[in-house]
């Protein structure tokens, strides 16, 4: 009887499966987004609701994750950013800071395993913030991890852990600084006299922007460009967000990729993070499609505007 | 996990819900959210009704001799208040193609929507009013209806200036001005100028701005202060980059909410740095459609969120 009732779940499964990948072929149709960033709120609130320990909403968090995970790669996501933990979050009691980087440190072990999802899809792993402010042995963790996945290049998960978006952009700034500051010093033949280090940024994205013409060196080198520091923030090593989640119901940024998503969609589902499921992400995709072709359609316009 | 359950009750929070309302002004939205369990009951008492605020060119703005400041609305609570908001004025476009209009029509409709908002603003004590006119993606926009934005910007302000000083507000620009009409500049210097004592409100326009070069122009200010030996490179922390963006103008430069009309779910290149902690609330309305019921709405809102900054 059991072994029937455990075939009868496995051929459901199976099914279920086969369905979903059916919905997502579908879906492929129009454009899929190539990354998807996710605030994962409600994680205490889904432990307080059950009436469970406040650590095992955090644990049915993470099953969440490995969930959307697999949903996002099967539908052909190519980059996955989470948004775990925030400098802002040091801010809570000592010890539930310490059972989350407790927590944290296992799941990453988990994720190392031969059968996870990373294994499964080849996905390259990258821990992004402020990674001194984390414990010693999450360090430890969190470097192995990004050692061991290092030569996946199928699927990318970018994990924001001691991450604000305002701390990425100061520290972007000073690595650029810093760079251009011991290029010069190591090149002083090529520093004009009264004029090293400008560290003028030209601003070539925005073509309008004015530059005084006292600005520019006679060394180009020593131009702190905006594309320096965009180089040298954390999440250079993604492009920008074509969706931004967050769970909970909660409409705000809480300091996540506030440059990297300044103009796209944003969708906020009343669910909890444990309690996000497929039709959430079916939804928010087909509210990207039909964003798609309305950004398509202004691209051409600013192109035909720089023709003429 | 099994996750798909059907009937599909999707809600996205961002969208605030339809109004229950038998006026015939209103519009009929085809979503209608079922309420998830997760929510209090007290989002229930969200429906408000909703009647489409009539645009009436009588003449009247901000501070006309005969107008009075408005009541404080009942339904809102005294706090907590945001002290500063930011407006995305999304929707005069398709509000004047909807009426069958020119653009222009809905951009000067939208400019009275906004004096019927700087006069809410001013009169229920929130102490500054950002506002999202022109980005530097809308340049891009046909010369004729950009060349009326920049002559409909220097007529309001020419209009309002003493409107303005009388009853306590202060106007301050923000964005790249390289690309603006002298005349334009010319009146956005006098403006500022002869309101900078004014303390009431204050106004900020964002016109030709968007927040990467905000963002841009203020590390770069930074980083000549570095060159100039005023900065050492270990001392540039966030308050050093925040004193120099554009809304260093104010004492309070993050928004505690944002608004933006017409449905659109983003922030377009918006305060991108000053939005890190603030409240986004988004409205089907269009602009020019935005008036008192709207925003007493997205007041309620923001007093019923749970701000926890990161912590508990």
């Amino acid at each position: 009887m059991e072994i029937s009732k455990g075939y009868t779940v496995h051929l459901f499964e199976g099914l279920y499966c086969y369905l979903r990948r059916f919905l997502f072929r579908v879906i492929s149709v129009g454009a899929v987004p190539y990354h998807i960033a996710f605030i994962m709120d409600g994680n205490r609130r889904f432990a307080k609701k059950m009436n469970l320990a406040e650590g095992e909403g955090h644990k049915a968090g993470f099953s969440a994750l490995l969930s959307i995970l697999r949903y996002c790669y099967e539908l052909g996501v190519k980059y996955v950013t989470v948004y775990a933990f925030s400098i802002d979050n040091f801010k809570r009691k000592p010890k539930d800071v310490q059972n989350l980087m407790e927590l944290m440190r296992q799941k990453i072990e988990e994720l190392l395993h031969q059968e996870s999802i990373i294994n499964e899809y080849g996905v390259r792993l990258h821990f992004i913030g402020n990674i001194s402010m984390l414990s010693e042995p999450v360090k430890v963790a969190v470097d192995k991890a990004m050692r061991v996945t290092a030569h996946n290049n199928h699927r990318v998960l970018v994990i924001c852990v001691a991450y604000t978006s305002r701390d990425e952009m100061v520290h972007a700034v000073e690595e650029s600084c810093k760079e251009k500051w011991s290029h010069l010093t190591q090149e002083p033949s090529k520093v004009v006299k009264n004029d090293k280090l400008n560290g003028l940024f030209e601003n070539k994205i925005e073509k309008h922007s004015v530059l005084p013409s006292s600005c520019y060196c006679s060394c180009s080198c020593s131009l702190v460009k905006l594309v320096d520091v965009e180089r040298n923030m954390y999440m250079a090593v993604a492009p920008d967000p074509d969706i931004l989640i967050r769970t909970s119901g909660e409409a705000r940024l809480s300091n996540f990729l506030l440059w990297q998503a300044g103009t796209c969609p944003l969708y906020a589902p009343s669910a909890l993070w444990p309690e996000i499921g497929l039709r959430h992400l079916v939804f928010a995709v087909l509210n990207f499609q039909k964003y798609y072709l309305y950004l398509e359609s202004k691209k051409e316009k600013k192109h035909k505007h720089k023709l003429f | 996990m099994l996750s798909l359950r059907l009937p599909i009750p999707i809600e996205n929070t961002l969208i605030t819900p339809p109004p229950k309302s038998n006026n015939k002004n209103t519009y009929n939205f085809s979503l209608s959210p079922y309420l998830h369990s997760s929510y209090s009951c007290n989002q229930a008492n969200r429906f408000l009704t909703v009647t489409n605020v009539a645009i009436h060119n009588d003449g009247n703005s901000v501070g006309s001799a005969d107008t009075v400041a408005e009541p404080f609305p009942e339904e809102l609570n005294a706090e907590p208040l945001p002290k500063h908001v930011a407006v995305i004025m999304d929707g005069n476009g398709r509000w004047a193609k909807m009426k069958n209009l020119m653009p222009s029509a809905g951009h000067q409709a939208g400019a009275e929507a906004l004096k019927n908002m700087v006069k809410l603003c001013a009169s229920w004590g929130i102490k500054v009013l950002t506002v999202f006119a022109f980005s530097t993606d809308n340049w891009v926009r046909p010369k004729v209806e950009v060349d009326f934005l920049m002559s409909l910007f220097e007529k309001t302000i020419n209009s309002e200036i003493d409107i303005f000083q009388r009853e306590g507000i202060r106007i301050s620009v923000i964005g790249d001005s390289s690309r603006l009409p002298k005349s334009l500049l010319r009146m956005i210097e006098y403006a500022e100028e002869s309101t900078k004592e004014n303390s009431k409100l204050q106004l900020i326009v964002a016109v030709s701005y968007s927040g990467k070069y905000d963002v841009a122009q203020a590390c770069k200010s930074v980083a000549k202060k570095v060159k100039d030996g005023i900065l050492d490179l270990e001392e540039i922390n966030e308050d050093i980059i925040e004193k120099e963006l554009e809304t260093n103008c104010t004492e309070f430069p993050n928004p505690d909410l944002l608004i933006r009309t017409s449905g659109e779910l983003r922030v377009s290149n918006f305060l991108l740095w000053q939005l890190a902690y603030t409240e986004l609330y988004f409205n089907r309305a269009l602009w020019p459609d935005f008036g008192k019921e709207e925003f007493v709405e997205a007041l309620s809102s923001f007093q019923q969120r749970k701000r926890r900054f990161g912590g508990r």
